[in-house]
């Protein structure tokens, strides 16, 4: 075969802030796996990508917010969440994704993120569970699993861990789903139902660490870890949440679990319009955005 | 009859060889090669490009945006188009060039 | 520009200090404010809910001050003004997001209607003890501007002020309350929306190919973007370049934190608001600000009344600081009384800007309660001697 020097363009390209690429993941690691599925997924959707936002927090994952091409918002650690509710509220007809990791939603974030849920904001939450805080060196997150090494937990993790799935779909959230990185084709069409659905919306998608939880763990490589995703992975869609919990080598529980409707007003933004509507009849003066000159 | 023929451009210095195209790819048609980039990568390279369909499972498991696949049949307006050259940044080092190269496994 | 009608409530008033701060917010065209519930300041809030539905915006009641604080910085780049309300320990909980929003010039105004501390300390009593925390409490260094209202009327007033300064120098602003200004009642007047002067969120007019998110303009203050047009910002709290990109160099690091400081030094003679009263041939001056301004009006009346010759300095910004004003005072006058509701917090400052030209006398306490203008007479007649 001749060498022959051909440049043809990545559509994936599109998505990034090419300026800013090699981006600072490591190898192996699955966020910018789901950032492909991501940007598949705007594209089937065809989601007009000037009307899309996007907040991420603190992390590796909140990393996401600096390297795609779209209005991006890089906030503290755990108020995503809260950012992006109040960018919505102002501005409703954006369309707002909140693209965080398991730490920077869950634990310092938790709150938030149940409060969210509870009032059903319509926000599309992408959660990437790499089982620990990554950026900072791999502690024990609210997601690791028992019986791990941890840089905090030098002997051994025991704390419990949460169940996302099961917390977010109690606290309120209108679409729940789970897949791994892995599971490319899933997690873009998920993202791509995501889109369409009004309402908190949430998916977790489990990824390496390779440098830190897989390594510590002597689990292999990035790519050993979509294997054993491969292996252990069961699509369940439809499953109870309260069953899909993950434990340190157990089965993986993937699919659409939730994709409910909650009540007749749906989202937050609704909820707040009518019912000040039917308070205030003629007096209430609806906002398309609450924007300044 | 022929199947539609597809195939992949790599950026080389882009490459981290986590392997997942390697492993995922449905027809197995890359293969990590010997040659490796300025970071001491091995980049994947088409092993057997016949097997490829360019259906972008490659590009789609890429965490470094380094491959992707395509069908040059359908995709005559993509080879095209100029590649969008990445923007200078002021005083950073910035992103490698675009340029790829289908590379042979050195023996 | 002239404030929009839909949230100008002229007319003639009773109010206290927090519904007339809510009214002023209204009418420099705030429309969204994400709060959380503390007192003294909740009725801010609660008269915002209420006002709101009918003028078209948004309040939502946030799950703590840690989410209010941040919620209105997301409304504002959807393209709200935005506010939101506290007192000390909310404040306290607010402080990282104080520095986001310093970090990425977001306009935005924070009411802390001040109250005993520390910790929960007296919920319902006044105490001026937040002043050093407005200035310093978040981390890294930066600039902001705090307003001292003395009255319902300057809670609104100064609540507008706030807003268009926030716009003017993308910078959140802070009106210092205290719960003494914030439940008294007063005669309000509300005039009519040409009389009041907004500040207009300082839009860019290039478009997106062309324009760098945070490229200064010659005032040292980038103009800002409209979300979802295109402009694919980059809003980061990381330290960052031109185009709003992480950028870890210490020399990065040392053009954009000089100019988040230099925006606001640089103009501090556009900032700096006070009220002087016969500073000229005097033998002592009185500091102060807040609810302690009207007592201290009332010593300084007490004092000229047995000859002393006293002058007044109100602090009505209190930062940035009015360093000029008070070295000069300084250099001409025997001492300068400090009264304020705490146990010496602006008396450092006024401390620093005399150098010693002057003896600078403190008359404070821990808080609770409005102080007796024979007190701070005292002090007065002291210094004078």
């Amino acid at each position: 075969m001749s060498e022959a020097t051909v440049t043809i363009h990545n559509p994936v390209e599109d998505f990034l802030r090419m300026d800013r690429i090699p981006h600072i993941w490591c190898p192996g690691c699955g966020i910018g796996t789901s950032v492909n599925s991501f940007a598949h997924a705007l594209t089937d959707a065809n989601i007009d990508r000037k009307n899309l936002a996007i907040v991420s927090g603190i992390g590796c994952t909140g990393r996401v917010a600096g390297y795609v091409n779209l209005d991006s918002f890089h906030t503290t650690h755990g108020r995503a969440i809260p950012f992006a509710t109040g960018l919505k509220l102002a501005n409703p007809k954006l369309n707002v994704v909140v693209y965080s990791g398991d730490g920077d939603l869950f634990a310092i974030g938790g709150n938030h993120l149940i409060h969210a849920a509870r009032r059903n904001i319509d926000l599309k939450v992408v959660c990437i569970n790499n089982l620990v805080f990554a950026m900072t060196g791999g502690q024990t997150a609210p997601t690791t699993p028992g019986a791990v090494i941890t840089s905090t937990n030098p002997y051994g993790t025991y704390d419990p861990s949460f169940n996302l799935p099961y917390l977010v779909e109690a606290a309120g959230a209108v679409y729940v789903a789970r897949w791994t990185a892995f599971h490319v084709k899933q997690l873009a069409r998920s993202m791509e139902e995501m889109f369409a659905k009004k309402g908190f919306s949430f998916i977790e998608v489990l990824s390496p660490c390779p440098t830190l939880y897989q390594r510590r763990n002597k689990m292999g490589d990035g790519l050993d870890t979509m294997k054993f995703y491969k292996q252990v992975s069961k699509v369940r869609n439809g499953a109870p949440t309260s069953e899909v919990a993950l434990t340190k080598s157990g089965e993986i529980v993937v699919g659409k679990f939730v994709d409910r409707e909650r009540g007749e007003r749906g989202d937050y933004g609704n909820l707040m319009h009518d019912s000040l509507a039917d308070a205030l009849g003629e007096d209430y003066v609806e906002t398309e955005a609450c924007s300044c000159q | 009859m022929a199947k539609v023929q597809g195939s992949v451009q790599i950026v080389v210095e882009r490459c981290k060889a986590c392997g997942f195209c390697v492993e995922f790819c449905p027809t197995h048609v890359l293969a990590l090669s010997s040659a490796f980039n300025a970071k001491g990568y091995h980049t994947p390279y088409m092993a057997h490009p016949e097997k490829c369909s360019g259906c972008d499972l490659c590009g789609m498991y890429c965490p470094d945006f380094a491959i992707f696949g395509f069908k040059p049949e359908a995709d005559k307006k993509a080879q095209a188009e100029p590649v969008q050259q990445a923007k200078e940044a002021s005083a950073v080092p910035l992103l490698v060039s675009t340029e790829v190269k289908e590379e042979q496994d050195a023996r | 520009m002239h404030a929009d009608p839909a949230g100008v409530l002229t007319g003639t008033h009773f109010l206290d200090g927090d519904h007339a701060c809510c009214e002023g917010a209204l009418a420099a065209g705030a429309r969204f404010s994400s709060g959380y519930p503390i007192t003294p300041s909740t009725e801010v809030v609660e008269r915002f809910a209420a006002r709101v539905p009918t003028i078209g915006g948004t309040f939502i009641q946030m799950e703590d001050e840690l989410a209010a604080s941040i919620t209105l910085q997301g409304a504002v780049w959807g393209g709200a003004k935005a506010f939101t309300v506290t007192s000390g320990p909310g404040f306290s909980l607010m402080m990282e997001h104080i520095g986001y929003a310093a970090m990425t010039e977001t306009p935005c105004v924070f009411v802390d209607v001040q109250r005993g501390g520390p910790s929960t300390g007296l919920p319902t009593l006044p105490a001026q003890q937040d002043m050093m925390q407005v200035r310093w409490g978040s981390h890294g260094d930066y600039e902001i501007i705090a307003l001292c209202p003395n009255s319902p009327q300057e809670c609104f007033d100064l609540t507008i002020t706030a807003f268009n300064y926030s716009e003017k120098y993308r910078c959140p602003v802070f009106v210092m309350m205290d719960e003494v200004v914030g439940h008294m009642t007063e005669k309000v007047v509300i005039p009519v929306p040409e009389e009041i002067e907004i500040e207009p969120r300082r839009y860019t007019t290039l478009p997106p190919d062309e324009f760098l998110a945070y490229k200064p303009g010659a005032d040292l203050v980038p103009d800002m973007p409209r979300v979802g047009e295109g402009y694919n910002v980059h809003v980061t709290g990381l330290t960052h370049d031109e185009r709003g990109y992480p950028d870890m160099r210490p020399e990065v690091q040392d053009v954009l934190v000089r100019r988040l400081v230099d925006k606001i030094k640089n103009n501090v003679d556009k900032i700096t608001l006070f009220e002087a009263d016969q500073i000229e041939g005097a033998d002592v001056v009185v500091v102060s600000y807040g609810i302690t301004s009207r007592v201290a009006q009332k010593a300084i009346d007490m004092a000229r009344q047995k000859g002393i010759k006293v002058g007044k300095f109100r602090l009505i910004t209190a930062w940035p600081f009015p360093e000029k004003q008070i070295a000069e005072i300084a250099s001409k006058v025997k001492g300068i009384v400090v009264a304020e509701m705490n146990l010496g917090q602006m008396v450092r400052e006024v401390e620093r800007a005399a150098a010693g030209k002057a003896v600078v006398r403190l008359v404070g306490h821990a808080g609770g309660s409005v102080h007796k203008p024979e007190d701070i007479l005292k002090a007065i007649m002291e210094v004078a001697r």
